[in-house]
């Protein structure tokens, strides 16, 4: 079976996801320049959760074909 | 102005390549055969062919520019996208993908083979594949000047890191790498900007804040107070809007002839349709794109109208000045990348417009190595060899068209003029090509000898109009009055739009002459379908959701409801 296209996206986006909230936690926020909105933090979370879903809807696929026996080609 | 990326910046541009050439790597098992390397054996979802389908032509000159005629222009920059794209992108899918999907034609040169005759597919594989690699050529020396100016990383390197990039990822996995790796890109574009646009927002005080601020630009630059922020009411005469244009043109040139010539025909975008599941999938992709299509603008455009607002309010922003004075909009959206968005999110919008510039090159290139492979090789050169010999020569032809595009690149830095020139000739060569295809599908008396000399009218036709017309102010030969100057338009953008319809008109008259004067070759049962007239309706059997009509109509309703706001 041809790769899952949601595979690569959702770990990107949950790796980039982790990175940011990552630095916006850690890093320096640099929060003057956008008013005190730990931007990096939150925009991070944002990422993550879009990636963490695709990422769950890939796997829920891959059960599914997996279990019921389907065409594996 | 050199950005100082952090750390943080350069690990998410390497994550971003790092999952590019997973992508690549994980396809290759499964590209095994040239239907797969060409046309991912048609077997993509239509959510993915749809996304890829605008993806292709988002690239980074699109999202730099659109941010630039932002700020040049304001609000009308939208009717590029809700009066130039959405309503060519229905017809495509409602009128056109039956055709091309249903015909099995692999590329849009073998479409014309299959209607008209061999030399009105030579003529179109020629021209588009020399296109492509200019355009490829373009996308790359883009990148390259803008990882110069913004981080100081050398020409060379950046192209060629580029194109080894690509090379891999297209070279192991085909079209379906490429289609992956634009609805990846797709996503990325969406994240990377919208922090840019919210930021932006809020610094000018939302919608009215930031209408207030263009209403006093507006008036410093003698129109009407909502001159940046309407998109139809200045459209009365070319005078009253900073585009210089006027309705008629606007909608005829723009809208009708420009937008459904290259939506309708390039076969850039209408590769990424073909290689869907099933022929409603194919009609679909086009529509499907249409939906994020028309909210690109509050992405790409807003931008550009926000740098103008911040550069009224005197905290010391303003868009940088090129060498003679004028205002650089060109650099509108690095500007603010560089202002306005912290590390971290700048990697971001980096590695966004880095994606932007990598999926408009694979685009090209993918097109490029299908047209030559299968119009130009496999028609004209080496016919009848084994499968594996053309899969084979389709990685060659990636090497080759990569290495082309390269040397592209480096013309286009030598010669200060050469791009608005070949772009002026592609214009001449692709505005008629909607004229041959709208008589090729809907009216089967359409000849092969129409369509060549149809072709070759439409051409002749816009260059004879630009060559006796100019812009007001204009500098260069290359913009046009060659001949004599019987006309002068108020913009070049607006000569533009007549030139396209001269050479539409031109196309037509001369297609319908030839045609009824030479006999048709083909048969009714040969044309069949092919004409709309000779094809029965596609009976398909697909659940009331995902018919095409009803996503036709979801589409264009969503569209004048944002054309009346922002009326």
């Amino acid at each position: 079976m041809k790769l899952d296209i949601r595979i690569p996206i959702g770990g990107m986006f949950l790796v980039d996801g982790l990175i940011l909230m990552g630095y916006g936690l850690f890093g320096h926020p640099d929060l003057a320049r956008t008013q005190g909105t730990n931007i990096n933090l939150l925009w991070g979370a944002a990422m993550a959760l879009f990636g963490g879903t695709m990422l769950t809807f890939a796997i829920l696929a891959r059960k599914k074909v997996g279990s019921t026996g389907g065409p594996s080609h | 102005m050199h950005l100082s990326l952090a750390l943080v910046d350069y690990v998410l541009l390497l994550v971003y390549f790092v999952f590019v050439l997973g992508i690549g790597f994980a396809l290759k098992r499964t590209t095994t055969s040239s239907d797969e390397f060409f046309m991912s054996g048609r077997s993509i979802p239509a959510w993915i062919t749809g996304l890829a389908f605008i993806s292709a032509n988002l690239g980074a000159q699109e999202v730099m520019g659109m941010g630039a005629s932002g700020a040049k222009y304001g609000m009308m920059t939208s009717h590029f996208y809700w009066i130039g794209a959405i309503p060519a992108m229905v017809f495509v899918g409602i009128f056109m993908m039956p055709f091309y999907y249903g015909s099995k034609a692999r590329s849009v040169p073998e479409y014309l083979k299959m209607r008209f005759d061999e030399k009105t597919r030579g003529l179109n594989a020629l021209s588009f594949a020399a296109m492509t690699i200019f355009s490829s050529g373009a996308s790359m020396y883009g990148m390259g000047v803008m990882m110069k100016d913004l981080l100081g990383w050398n020409f060379t390197f950046s192209v060629t890191v580029s194109a080894l990039v690509i090379l891999a990822y297209i070279g192991l996995g085909g079209l379906t790498s490429a289609i992956y790796n634009e609805v990846l890109q797709f996503f990325l574009i969406v994240f990377g900007l919208a922090p840019l646009v919210f930021i932006g927002l809020r610094l000018v005080g939302g919608w009215d804040g930031l209408t207030e601020k263009l209403a006093q630009h507006s008036t410093m630059n003698n129109f009407a107070p909502g001159a940046w922020t309407e998109s139809w009411k200045h459209l009365g005469t070319a005078q009253s809007n900073p585009m210089g244009v006027e309705g008629f043109g606007l909608v005829m040139g723009l809208g009708f002839v420009l937008s459904f010539g290259y939506w309708c025909t390039d076969f850039l975008v209408v590769q990424r349709a073909m290689a869907a599941n099933s022929m409603s999938a194919a009609r679909r992709t086009p529509l499907i794109a249409a939906i994020p299509k028309m909210f690109f603008p509050f992405l790409v455009i807003l931008p550009g109208m926000i740098a103008i607002a911040l550069s009224h309010m005197g905290t010391g922003f303003h868009l940088p000045l090129k060498p003679d004075g004028s205002t650089n909009y060109d650099s509108t959206v690095p500007m603010l990348l560089k202002e306005f968005l912290p590390s971290g999110l700048l990697g971001l919008g980096m590695t966004a417009l880095v994606a932007s510039f990598m999926s408009g090159m694979a685009g090209n290139v993918t097109a490029f190595n299908t047209v030559w492979t299968y119009d130009i090789y496999q028609s004209y050169i080496r016919p009848g060899q084994k499968d594996a010999h053309y899969l084979q020569m389709g990685r060659m032809a990636t090497v080759v068209g990569l290495i082309l595009s390269i040397g592209a690149a480096y013309v286009v830095s030598a010669f200060n003029n050469i791009m608005d020139m070949l772009q002026l000739v592609f214009a001449f060569v692709n505005a008629p090509l909607f004229a041959t295809f709208l008589m090729g599908m809907f009216w089967k008396r359409a000849t092969g000898h129409g369509a060549f000399f149809g072709l070759l009218g439409g051409t002749t036709g816009a260059a004879i109009h630009h060559a006796l017309t100019k812009p007001v102010g204009a500098d260069s030969i290359i913009k046009g009055g060659y001949i004599a100057v019987m006309h002068t338009y108020p913009s070049e953008m607006a000569q533009g739009f007549w030139t396209a319809i001269f050479s539409f008109g031109s196309c037509m008259f001369v297609t319908t002459v030839v045609s009824l004067l030479t006999k048709q070759q083909k048969t009714d049962e040969e044309l069949k379908g092919l004409v709309h007239s000779l094809t029965p309706r596609p009976r398909e059997e697909v659940a009331f959701h995902k018919q095409p009509a009803l996503l036709a109509i979801i589409v264009l309703v969503m569209t004048l409801i944002l054309n009346l706001v922002f009326f």
